[in-house]
């Protein structure tokens, strides 16, 4: 292996490293627990749409709607609590129908009406921050909040439900984050391991030759929505769970921080493709970036600077570093 | 004109470990046509792209009318005189731009001719077209012309430079005869202008008509040199293979039972109805050319449109697939044509590609189980003769024959009752072409085989049974053995005749 062949297949966890390292050494308390465990609360959400939007991208899609489905599954959640007064097993079990059926659409939209994935998806996302808002005429959901009919709300969340997003094992490790973890071992695991993964990078890299070698690349595809939607809509969930009220304004980063987590998981360990573990430490990469520089004093509007710049030094070493070499004979 | 227009002493280059070229030594003399033969991965395409500028070379050295010549760009390969023509010719011509644009093209871009200036524009490019005989219109878009015009005005835009050396990369390989005839008639003429040409094909017809001295390349070496009249093609070809290569001699095996039998069938509306039977243990190549027909037969048999009308029946069951899954259940596969576009994952290695279709079988319950698809990967490269380091190689690190081999050893490693193999020796080298007919009718006892070729000589060459088909019928059939040439030929060109 050539020392350009390790830079580009370790490059970037040697970065990360180092940036811990550093990090370490200038910022007091960054190396302890209470720190890993914020970093990776903080990513948690993040990681498991950043874990979603990855499939679609393996069958070379891409799914934009996935911010919009987390924050509609964040109101409906809430709206299934404080106004329809059902517990917490309804309360997610809505959500994560709304999420795989925003997928099934998204996958109808692009493979049956031939729609071009980005526009299909933008289209959905536009539809989905619409009509969170419509049943409460735009106003965020708490429990004793004017309801549109002139009654007042009175459900509460149900605590339950708010354990989802609270809750720590062990007084330390916050369940989201086992979620987190626990997704990304299965998301892994069924791109990696399983002959459906397989297919499906197989159809992103090349549709029409694993058509004419017998897969059924419109299942797939749709499939790869429904499981975008239905993580998406996983981390609506938690975000509710979190907040505790149904937030019209939470979640407006979401789609971009995940979108880039999943694109920065390219350059892992030299893929240049979407991959899971990739994905998992592109989340990683950049929380730890975030902590890094909140505990250094920077102020909080760098943050979106800091994120696009390590996407684009990730795509760097994605695109111009890895450019596929071919033997010419 | 010192006789030498480049003189190539010692050339080496490797990719890594990959050595290509292992020390060239060879001259192609101003004036004369040197025809450059090699199999896929003996390192012709890495000489043309040393020479061209493309790549640099590691050791070596090359010089050009007695001055070194290193070229660190083909901007820089161009100004010194050495000309290509590659393969593909929309890569040297812009579709969009008319004519005359074309041929001005380089002059254009270095600012020595103005855009504006339509008719002297015209003017300077007729000059340019009229050195090379080529007569169309200079104000017709590029995109409009035929193939053989386009490669014509490439070529005419490459003599503008004045080269002493024009390197053609298999310029016939998608030229009609007329068509090729012409561009023999411009090289003849730019070999009594004292050009050097370096002409590189496989097509023997081309090689006899043009070559004054053939260059046969090896695994990185030159491994023979002809000068002496009459060329020794016959000596020319073992230099290039490393061994005699007996002509295929087609033993027809006894016919087994039916395996598929097409009734009354029609692949298109208007289309005359046709009856086809192919048997266990048989060969049958569908010939015909291009637009004749045999992509549609293809796409009836392997599910991916339905025909308009007829029958068609498999092992004596109806036969109907609505989908390429549906044929691979019922035990028809299909070689698809253009490896790239339709077979080859790009981004998977030799044993993924190989396992593709076949995944269930490597797989238990969900899960992979990747020894049993490295087993897969070893054996099909040992019984198919791919040429690789290991079945972990990525696909395109491949060249076109070992590509074309993993092609079709995808659908060689299950059993089935119907192979369709459309186009199998498209871009690959004589010796892959050999290896892989050879496969093909080794394995071919328990099932029905079709191969479609648009070629007569590759039909001949495979199969047991030849189909002529044109204008979406059959239009006749034979058996290889004494073959009436004239009669399928006659066959091939016009349906009307052949249906009386």
């Amino acid at each position: 292996m050539t020392a350009r062949d390790l830079a580009i297949r370790y490059g970037f966890l040697v970065l990360m490293a180092g940036l811990i390292v550093v990090f370490g050494v200038t910022a007091s308390g960054f190396l302890t627990v209470p720190s890993a465990v914020f970093i990776l609360q903080s990513v948690a959400i993040t990681g498991i749409l950043a874990l979603g939007v990855t499939c679609t991208l393996v069958v070379g899609g891409f799914d934009l709607s996935i911010g919009a489905v987390a924050t509609s599954a964040l109101m409906l959640s809430a709206y299934v609590m404080v106004v329809w007064e059902m517990g917490a097993v309804a309360a997610v079990a809505l959500c994560l129908l709304m999420g795989a059926g925003v997928g099934l659409i998204n996958g109808f939209l692009i493979v049956k009406m031939k729609v071009p994935d980005l526009l299909a998806t933008l289209g959905m996302m536009f539809v989905l921050l619409g009509i969170q808002r419509i049943p409460t005429e735009g106003n965020s959901i708490a429990t004793g909040m004017a309801l549109p009919d002139g009654t007042t709300a009175t459900g509460t969340f149900s605590p339950a439900f708010l354990a989802l997003g609270r809750l720590r094992l062990g007084d330390v490790l916050p369940l989201s984050v086992v979620f987190l973890l626990l997704i990304a071992v299965l998301v892994w695991s069924f791109l990696e391991l399983t002959r459906h993964g397989r297919l499906m990078y197989a159809i992103g890299s090349n549709a029409q030759a694993a058509a004419l070698a017998g897969a059924n690349v419109e299942r797939y595809k749709v499939a790869a929505y429904v499981i975008s939607g239905v993580l998406a809509s996983v981390g609506g969930i938690l975000l509710a769970a979190r907040l505790g009220r149904g937030d019209v304004a939470s979640g407006n980063n979401l789609l971009l921080d995940s979108v880039a987590a999943a694109l920065i998981g390219f350059a892992v360990l030299g893929a240049s493709k979407p991959n899971a573990f990739g994905t998992a430490i592109g989340a990683l990469f950049v929380g730890i970036l975030l902590q890094g520089l909140t505990m250094l004093n920077a102020p909080y509007y760098t943050q979106d600077f800091v994120k696009g710049a390590v996407l684009v030094v990730a795509l760097v070493f994605t695109f111009a570093l890895t450019g596929r070499r071919t033997r010419s004979a | 004109m010192d006789g030498s227009a480049i003189r190539v002493r010692g050339l080496s280059k490797a990719f890594g470990p990959n050595r290509v070229l292992r020390g060239i030594d060879f001259d192609l003399p101003a004036g004369a046509v040197t025809v450059l033969m090699g199999a896929n991965g003996a390192g012709k395409s890495t000489l043309v792209k040393v020479l061209c500028g493309v790549h640099p070379t590691d050791r070596g050295e090359v010089t050009l009318g007695g001055r070194p010549f290193a070229p660190g760009s083909p901007a820089q390969a161009l100004r010194a005189g050495v000309v290509t023509v590659h393969q593909n010719i929309d890569d040297g011509v812009v579709p969009d731009l008319d004519v005359a644009s074309n041929l001005l093209l380089d002059q254009i871009a270095d600012g020595s001719v103005g855009v504006a200036s339509g008719r002297k524009l015209r003017d300077r490019a007729r000059a340019v077209a009229e050195a090379v005989g080529l007569r169309v219109d200079l104000r017709r878009p590029m995109a409009e012309l035929p193939l053989a015009d386009r490669q014509l005005v490439a070529i005419a835009r490459a003599m503008a430079h004045k080269p002493r050396l024009l390197i053609l990369d298999e310029p016939t390989s998608s030229l009609s005869a007329a068509e090729a005839e012409r561009l023999f008639a411009l090289i003849d003429r730019l070999r009594a202008q004292g050009v050097a040409l370096l002409y590189i094909s496989h097509r023997m017809s081309d090689i006899r008509r043009i070559a004054d001295r053939i260059v046969s390349m090896r695994d990185g070496v030159v491994s023979g040199v002809f000068e002496a009249q009459p060329l020794d093609t016959g000596g020319a070809v073992r230099a290039m293979l490393g061994r005699d290569l007996s002509e295929a001699a087609i033993t027809i095996p006894a016919p087994g039972p039916v395996v598929l039998s097409m009734q009354g069938t029609v692949l298109r509306p208007g289309a005359r109805p046709f009856d086809l039977i192919a048997r266990a243990g048989e060969v049958v190549a569908v010939t015909g050319l291009v637009g004749a027909g045999k992509s549609a037969l293809a796409a009836a048999l392997f599910g991916l449109a339905a025909p308009v009308a007829g029958a068609m029946r498999l092992d004596g069951a109806p036969y109907a697939p609505a989908s390429p899954i549906a044929a691979i259940a019922r035990g028809v596969y299909m070689v698809p044509r253009d490896r790239r576009a339709n077979t080859l994952i790009a981004d998977f290695d030799i044993a993924r590609n190989l396992s593709l279709p076949f995944l269930r079988r490597h797989a238990r319950g969900p899960f992979l189980r990747r020894r049993s698809e490295a087993a897969l990967g070893a054996r099909m490269v040992a019984e198919m003769g791919v040429v690789c380091r290991s079945p972990r190689d990525g696909i395109l690190t491949l060249s076109g024959g070992n590509q074309q081999k993993v092609a079709v050893g995808r659908w060689m490693a299950e059993a089935s009752r119907l192979l369709v193999l459309d186009e199998p020796f498209q871009g690959v080298d004589i010796q892959a072409r050999r290896d892989i007919g050879a496969k093909i009718r080794a394995t071919a006892r328990d099932r029905a085989t079709l191969v479609l070729v648009a070629e007569l000589d590759e039909a001949m060459e495979i199969a047991d049974r030849i189909l002529v088909m044109s204008e979406h019928t059959v239009a006749g059939e034979h058996r290889n053995e004494n073959l009436d040439l004239s009669s399928v030929m006659r066959q091939v060109t016009d349906a009307h005749g052949a249906a009386a």
